[in-house]
């Protein structure tokens, strides 16, 4: 395999403290969905091998730590959502100026945490007694 | 034999040998996940109920049979994309690093088969 070209490392590069954070969090919450598409996969097969297993399955997914899980695959996809649009914007060359990125990068923070709080707010509320 | 040229074979490629490939599949992917992650979302949410009788007749109706295998297929495919960028950045040493996209690229396809054979056994054979 030839070695691929590299994103600058965060150990050597010195980055503004907005990418630190953007970047840093988009591939946080991106290998926490990826955790969250584990249980989804987990919560399929177990409805796919019946009633049973479903019921023997619930006692892990219904769990207060699965809760727990739950409202961190929703914060995780309400940021990797937001960020990712702004990453789909620049790669049609647009907003790439510094003064551009870091306003945008403030608003997908301010964006993402209230898309975060009111989608775990409507969940919790929906499934309350679940 | 080619009749291209050496530079017509290697225009393009970049420095990994196959261009912008990889790049512009994290993108597609992207773009398919905004509506299908949205849609998966808000029918959790919105299901009258989780228990299984509604789940399995949710998940057996052809739209979201349909949605959610596009679904599993995208999501490990653009999942597989990411890890293998932060496997690349993150992880130096050559062995590991090597047995680690493998390791992660078997999983994904373990994962989306499982997913996807999960959907289509609730769709087909009702397991009630």
């Amino acid at each position: 395999m030839r070695a691929r070209p590299l994103s600058p490392h965060w150990t050597i590069y010195r980055m503004s403290r907005y990418s630190v954070l953007t970047s840093l969090a988009n591939r946080a919450t991106g290998m926490v969905l990826s955790v969250g598409l584990v249980v989804l996969i987990y919560w399929l097969t177990a409805l796919a091998r019946g009633a049973r297993a479903y019921a023997r399955a619930q006692e892990v997914l219904g769990s207060d730590l699965a809760k727990v899980v739950y409202a961190g695959v929703i914060a995780a996809f309400s940021y990797h959502l937001v960020a990712g649009i702004r990453h789909l914007v620049w790669d049609t060359g647009r907003g790439l100026e510094k003064k551009q990125s870091q306003r945008s990068a403030w608003a997908v923070i301010v964006v993402a945490i209230v898309l975060a709080v009111v989608c775990i707010w409507w969940a919790f509320r929906a499934r309350e007694g679940v | 034999m080619s009749l291209q040229t050496p530079l017509g074979k290697v225009r393009g490629l970049g420095a990994a040998g196959n261009g912008v490939h990889h790049w512009w599949v994290q993108r597609l992917t992207a773009v398919a996940l905004v509506p299908l992650g949205v849609w998966l979302l808000v029918s959790l949410v919105t299901l009258p109920a989780l228990d299984f009788v509604t789940l399995v007749s949710w998940i057996g109706g052809t739209w979201t049979a349909t949605l959610l295998s596009v679904f599993i297929l995208t999501a490990s495919w653009h999942s597989r994309l990411g890890l293998q960028v932060i496997i690349e950045d993150y992880v130096h040493d050559q062995g590991l690093k090597t047995t680690s996209l493998v390791l992660s690229g078997f999983v994904h396809i373990i994962l989306a088969a499982f997913g996807v054979f999960a959907v289509l056994r609730i769709a087909f054979g009702s397991p009630l």
